[in-house]
């Protein structure tokens, strides 16, 4: 029996988009093949990592997190730069976190004002996340856009409830948007054939389909990531051809695993190794299963999961 | 792939005898398609017919069990690539690498981490399986001295590791009984390592250089007669080793390819040196099909997760994790503290819980069984109702544990709060928050 290696019939190919603009601009997406198998087809730019920056003190953040940011979580545009500068992010995703309702509950205006110190101070593409409220998104990121026009940010993330809204700002103020559904791929099918009859290019669109870490139901989001590149790559459905978004730095290290310290649990080994590990771990799960972008926050878990994807796209 | 009726009435007498019970030979083929019945039925079916029939019932990747005993490991037997598909079978097994080069000292406090690094969640225990066994020196004797040792520590299943049959046959000495995985089987030793695998019923790794030659060398392995084989595709670069496992699980399944219709054997840790990178490399082997995964050392840090991600990739997805139902004490709650209620989807269970623990509000977590369903799909199928949840308050026994009676259910089975006041006549019923990520600030502005 002679040995052929198989390939699989693909007929699609994800969308490219372009991410932020100038020099650091990041293209992403344009897969003719499922992650990472590069034996049957191309994937011309590699997964990129985003590293997450609050716009709030974290209150309750791990030591082993909160220390690589020493001295500069209370100013976000420092620790934007440091981000940059000490640990080379390639992109940003400025979490709003001081916007929730159930927090902080910081005005529209003043979360924008914020988001336009951050994007005036970096030229790395810039992504804002709101808070899931619907209302208080509506209100804030209609606001990041129209402050920050010509920035090209990628804001999110739109809901179908609040997709309208914001979708229409994202489009006024040419800002690229994160099209948000829980866990679902007929709901996410479904928001962005709503974005496109908005008027959202194809090209300012990628999708979060809601993820979640290691031992918090990592599985759904994979088999469902999974099925939209099934559907995108090899059934033609040009709705589910989006680039894919994981915003998964937050899960992961709001884990009851993470918050253990060492000598509480010696089973589970040394503590700032494991928030590290169940971070990078996730993220390569969420990569194998079609991750473009991927929102993270440690360094050194951001480190291990760039070298995966170097070795594994190694010539 | 099974054959089809047509297929398999080719392969029968074709006499009509009736002797198996069926009014023809093709209604008994048709039967045999549809497995409604068993070949050994036919009295005359000739030898030939026979093996091949029951090679093309074979399933496409080989189960094989290493190990004897309640802690024999099963893998292979997949059938599917993407696990929405139908379901992964048979995780991957974990196995701790020691070698007999090391001081008896380390030899010691690997034994002991294999033993002590058990995490138990949601009812389940999770560990890892296996003790890969090398022969660094060369030397019989020490070989069968460390596998002696190892085998008294733990009844977990064993591979042994070595070029040399000689080494292997020295280490079966010492626990042939345990059926252990023999590594690996070559181009250069493969006559040798077949006839002791063949000899003391044990599964046989074959390694070769790449995957072409691994196909050539299982199929004269196969012709020798050695069923049972775990591969190795001697790729150490992690490109190449990841493409060959999905090279190779879509071989077997797509194309039938027997030759590679094996379970693999992965090394993480020939693909680097560092601890932390050799851990991620394993995490994608545990989703991208892994066999088995050898660790060159075991850490709680990198264990765990590692478990716990093999657990979650091997979830049935047609089958909903559930935790048991009862009563969960988070942060050591006393008699004031704050009641909630929530369904035994684990998932539910996780994240609630999780929550509560952000909250630093010590608090008793009611778990009531609902098959696994979430709030809401519970809710609506009628299994997290108020008269489903009143008796299961009643009976569980919150009441003796807390002195106030104020319980809080879900904000997505707010509508139940007006039948639970009935049922519950003694209780204030309060809703809480919809959302997980809500209940912290909840909890804290909650008065008993």
């Amino acid at each position: 029996m002679a040995f052929e290696v198989p390939k699989t019939a693909y007929s699609g190919r994800i969308k490219e988009i372009k991410l932020g603009s100038g020099d650091k601009a990041v293209i992403v997406g344009g897969e003719t093949c499922y992650p990472l198998y590069l034996f049957e087809g191309e994937m011309p730019h590699p997964p990129r990592i985003a590293m997450e920056v609050w716009d709030m003190p974290p209150q309750e953040w791990a030591p082993a997190a909160l220390e690589p940011f020493e001295g500069v979580t209370d100013d976000p545009v420092a620790w934007a730069k440091k981000c940059i500068d000490d640990y080379g992010a390639e992109m940003l995703c400025l979490q709003l976190v001081s916007t929730d309702p159930n927090g902080l509950d910081r005005g529209a205006d003043e979360a924008a004002e914020v988001v336009k110190k951050v994007a005036d101070a970096v030229t790395v593409p810039l992504i804002v996340w709101g808070t899931a409220n619907l209302d208080k998104d509506t209100e804030v990121l209609r606001k990041v856009a129209e402050l920050c026009q010509g920035k090209n940010l990628i804001i999110g993330p739109l809901e179908e409830g609040d997709h309208k809204k914001i979708g229409a700002a994202a489009i006024g103020y040419h800002q690229t948007v994160v099209a948000s559904t829980p866990i679902d791929i007929n709901l996410a099918k479904q928001l962005n054939i709503l974005l496109g009859n908005l008027g959202v290019p194809d090209e300012m669109i990628i999708v979060d389909p809601t993820v979640s870490c290691i031992g918090y139901g990592i599985e759904y989001c994979y088999s469902v990531m999974e099925r939209m590149r099934m559907a995108g790559l090899t059934q033609q459905d040009e709705k589910l051809q989006f680039p894919l978004i994981c915003n998964i730095s937050k899960e992961a290290w709001k884990t009851k695993e993470v918050h253990i310290p060492t000598e509480a649990e010696p089973k589970l080994g040394d503590a700032k190794k494991r928030g590290i590990l169940l971070e990078a771990m996730s993220a390569m799960v969420l990569i194998l299963a079609g991750g473009d972008v991927i929102v993270m926050r440690h360094p050194e878990a951001i480190k291990l999961v760039q070298e995966m994807i170097a070795e594994l796209t190694a010539k | 792939m099974a054959l089809t009726g047509i297929e398999i009435f080719k392969l029968l007498p074709k006499t009509n005898c009736k002797d198996c019970g069926e009014p023809t030979c093709l209604a008994f083929a048709m039967k045999l398609a549809a497995a409604k019945a068993e070949l050994s039925a036919c009295p005359h079916v000739s030898e030939e017919a026979k093996t091949k029939l029951t090679e093309a019932a074979a399933p496409p990747i080989i189960p094989v069990t290493i190990g004897a005993g309640d802690r024999a490991l099963k893998v292979g037997g997949e059938t599917v690539m993407f696990r929405h598909e139908k379901r992964f079978e048979n995780p991957p097994g974990l196995a701790l690498l020691i070698s007999d080069d090391m001081a008896d000292a380390e030899v010691d406090k690997r034994l002991k981490k294999f033993k002590e690094l058990e995490y138990e969640r949601i009812g389940l225990v999770l560990k890892p399986d296996l003790v890969a066994l090398k022969s660094a020196s060369g030397d019989k004797a020490k070989f069968e001295a460390l596998v002696n040792k190892v085998k008294q520590s733990t009844d977990s299943g064993l591979i042994l590791m070595s070029d040399s049959p000689d080494v292997i046959a020295a280490g079966l000495n010492a626990c042939a009984d345990r059926k252990p995985l023999l590594y690996a089987a070559t181009e250069e030793n493969q006559e040798k390592m077949a006839e002791l695998a063949k000899t003391n019923s044990c599964p046989l790794a074959v390694k070769a250089a790449n995957v072409e030659k691994l196909a050539e060398l299982t199929a004269k392995l196969a012709e020798a007669g050695i069923k049972e084989m775990v591969i190795d595709s001697g790729s150490r670069k992690l490109r190449q080793a990841f493409e060959d496992q999905v090279i190779i699980r879509s071989a077997a399944l797509a194309k039938k390819f027997r030759p590679l219709g094996f379970p693999t054997i992965v090394f993480p840790g020939e693909m680097t040196d560092d601890p932390l990178k050799e851990a991620v490399i394993a995490s994608i082997f545990v989703a991208k099909y892994g066999g088995i995964i050898v660790l060159s050392d075991f850490q709680g840090e990198s264990l765990f997760p590692l478990l716990v991600e093999r657990l979650n990739i091997y979830t049935d997805p047609q089958r909903p994790l559930a935790t048991t139902e009862g009563i969960y004490e988070i942060g050591s709650p006393g008699e004031n503290s704050p009641v909630l209620i929530t369904s035994n989807f684990s998932l539910t269970y996780f994240i609630v819980s999780g929550e509560i623990e952000t909250s630093r509000v010590p608090s008793y977590l009611l778990v009531k069984d609902t098959e696994g369903l979430s709030v809401m799909t519970a809710w609506a199928a009628g299994k997290f109702v108020a008269d489903a949840i009143a008796p299961f308050v009643k009976k569980c026994g919150i009441a003796d544990k807390v002195s106030h009676r104020k319980l809080i259910i879900p904000g997505y089975a707010a509508s139940e709060s007006g039948g639970l006041e009935e049922e519950l006549p003694d209780w204030e019923i309060q809703v809480g928050p919809r959302e997980g990520s809500h209940i912290p600030a909840y909890l804290k502005s909650w008065q008993p």
